[in-house]
């Protein structure tokens, strides 16, 4: 269990972008309602250049969350060492307001596997990602925040549903929550409940940061629609619906528009960070 | 039945595997098209990786060949870390030993300038060495000291036109490749890594340099190689695109 002591200070309560390299300058001349950006700490673990030299001019002027994409936190195998050394050093020299990562897995024996890959809910995942959380903040020296996948299928397995299990792993760890409103949606209705079940099951007390994000549509193997996580395009308007639902119940929050694939120009990205900022303002006001 | 996560990764990479079991939609139904998302996932990441790695690989072979030639790699050489922009550190192996390709000799080295220029881009940062340092040095003293060079700097040889063969597919107007060996030398002046054609001569030089030789001592390496070498071209290159950090002078 993680001493409560060692939590830095939070992102702020405001519409965040996540980083890309292209809108450095538009960034800083024009950030719109953008109090904070997330970086995904894989992209910074080089030895220097461009990347680290952008990052030490960022820092200025917005809060940064890190946001790991390797981990591997719901691998089967022990956490890689010589990547949470990098974490380490990355999170040490950058000083950011958040750390967080995914829970699933990426790594295999020897292999990392560039994907999000899903876990089931057992009491045997649940103790071995407690452990890798305790790993990761004790290793970091700080609380870290856990998100929530989009799911294409589920486990036959399973005995823990997925809210109960992330309420656990936080009542074990005491990591924070990272809820993503995009992948509630996708989840849902792949899988076929109503996401605003989900969200009244989540446990909003842990929640440090909330994304949003587009999803494109497909469909399975019986006709039904499978949504799959692209971070290609705007938020589809059901989940703009969801994050009013999501902020209902935390209060205000860091909200970050994710936009990883097909970027746009920045006032494309700035008018979803817009439509974050009235979401937020509606909460606030409320 | 439980699908561990060893049976999961080996359908993944795999499309000719069935389905691992125990995978379900949420009806408890199982589910094909449903695990083709996370194999498509997986592929078309790596794919995009050495898309991003390999502009020019890619522009030479055209997008169509170039992603069967990443799907193949891919599968057959996972990335091995998340830092990912390492990634495609053995292909030019790969293409070395690909026989559909093979008539394209250069295919390797260019790919080799690639990886050379992303580890340039990312190499630590080095405050350059001041000109004046120098020009103060005894000119005995000058040839007897050792320069270190910054860690973007990068050397490669090939027996193809491999800067040649790059500049034609980056530079617009830039002249068609020639049909020689060609030395190149990647600094990275800021942020952004250059490739310059460089002598064979200057290649050894260089080389030397970079194994901590004395600037004499490289000098009669590149001789060997030219006997007209002259030293000021390449020490003005280096000096003009910050690739000199330090120097070591002689100790009395």
């Amino acid at each position: 269990m993680l001493d409560a002591t060692l939590t830095p200070p939070r992102l702020p309560a405001a519409p965040g972008v996540g980083y890309k390299a292209q809108h450095f300058a538009d960034l800083r001349a024009a950030p719109g309602p953008v109090k904070w950006l997330e970086i995904h700490a894989e992209n910074y673990m080089g030895d220097g250049g461009r990347p680290h030299a952008q990052l030490r001019a960022l820092r200025d002027e917005f809060a940064l969350s890190v946001h790991g994409v390797g981990l591997s936190i719901g691998g089967e195998d022990r956490l890689d060492p010589d990547h949470l050394a990098r974490l380490k050093h990355l999170v040490g020299w950058l000083e950011p307001a958040s750390f967080s990562e995914h829970l699933a897995w990426s790594t295999h024996g020897a292999e990392f596997l560039d994907d999000l890959l899903p876990l089931p809910y057992t009491d045997a995942t649940l103790t071995r990602v407690a452990d890798h959380i305790d790993e990761v903040q004790e290793t970091l020296g700080r609380r870290m925040l856990l998100e929530n996948p989009s799911s294409y299928l589920a486990f036959a397995e399973s005995t823990w549903s997925e809210t109960d299990f992330l309420a656990e792993l936080v009542r074990r760890t005491g990591c924070g929550l990272l809820l993503d409103v995009n992948n509630v949606f996708i989840s849902a209705t792949n899988l076929g409940y109503t996401p605003q079940s989900y969200i009244d099951a989540y446990p909003l007390a842990a929640v440090g940061e909330i994304h949003v994000g587009g999803h494109d549509e497909d469909e399975d193997d019986h006709g039904a629609p499978l949504l799959i996580d692209s971070h290609g395009r705007e938020a589809a308007e059901p989940v703009w619906a969801l994050l009013d639902h999501a902020l209902a119940g935390t209060g205000p929050a860091p909200v970050l528009v994710e936009w990883d694939n097909d970027v746009p120009d920045w006032p494309t990205l700035r008018a979803e960070a817009d439509r974050a900022a009235l979401a937020l303002s509606a909460v606030a006001a409320g | 039945m439980v699908a561990t996560q060893t049976d999961f990764r080996a359908a993944l990479l795999d499309p000719e595997r069935a389905v691992p079991d125990g995978l379900i939609d949420g009806d408890g139904r199982p589910t094909t098209r449903r695990f083709a998302v996370y194999r498509n996932n997986v592929t078309v990441a790596l794919i995009e990786a050495l898309r991003t790695g390999f502009p020019v690989i890619q522009k030479l072979l055209g997008d169509q060949n170039f992603d069967q030639l990443a799907r193949l790699f891919a599968r057959a050489h996972p990335p091995t870390s998340p830092v990912m922009m390492h990634y495609g550190a053995n292909l030019p192996a790969f293409l070395d030993a690909f026989k559909p390709l093979a008539h394209i000799g250069y295919l390797a080295d260019v790919a080799r300038l690639e990886l050379a220029l992303r580890r340039a881009y990312h190499a630590a940062d080095a405050a350059p060495l001041d000109p004046a340092r120098l020009g103060a040095l005894a000119p005995e003293d000058l040839m007897r000291t050792q320069l270190h060079l910054t860690p973007s700097v990068q050397l490669l040889h090939s027996r193809w036109p491999i800067h040649d063969i790059w500049t034609y597919n980056t530079v617009a107007n830039a002249p068609k490749p020639r049909g020689i060996a060609q030395s190149v030398l990647i600094t990275r002046t800021e942020f952004d890594p250059e490739p310059h054609s460089i002598t064979r001569a200057q290649f050894a030089w260089l080389t030397a340099i970079r194994d901590g030789a004395t600037l004499e001592d490289a000098v009669d390496t590149a001789t060997a190689e030219d006997p007209d070498f002259d030293l000021g071209p390449v020490l003005t290159l280096l000096v003009q695109h910050n690739a000199l950090t330090d120097l070591t002078p002689p100790k009395e």
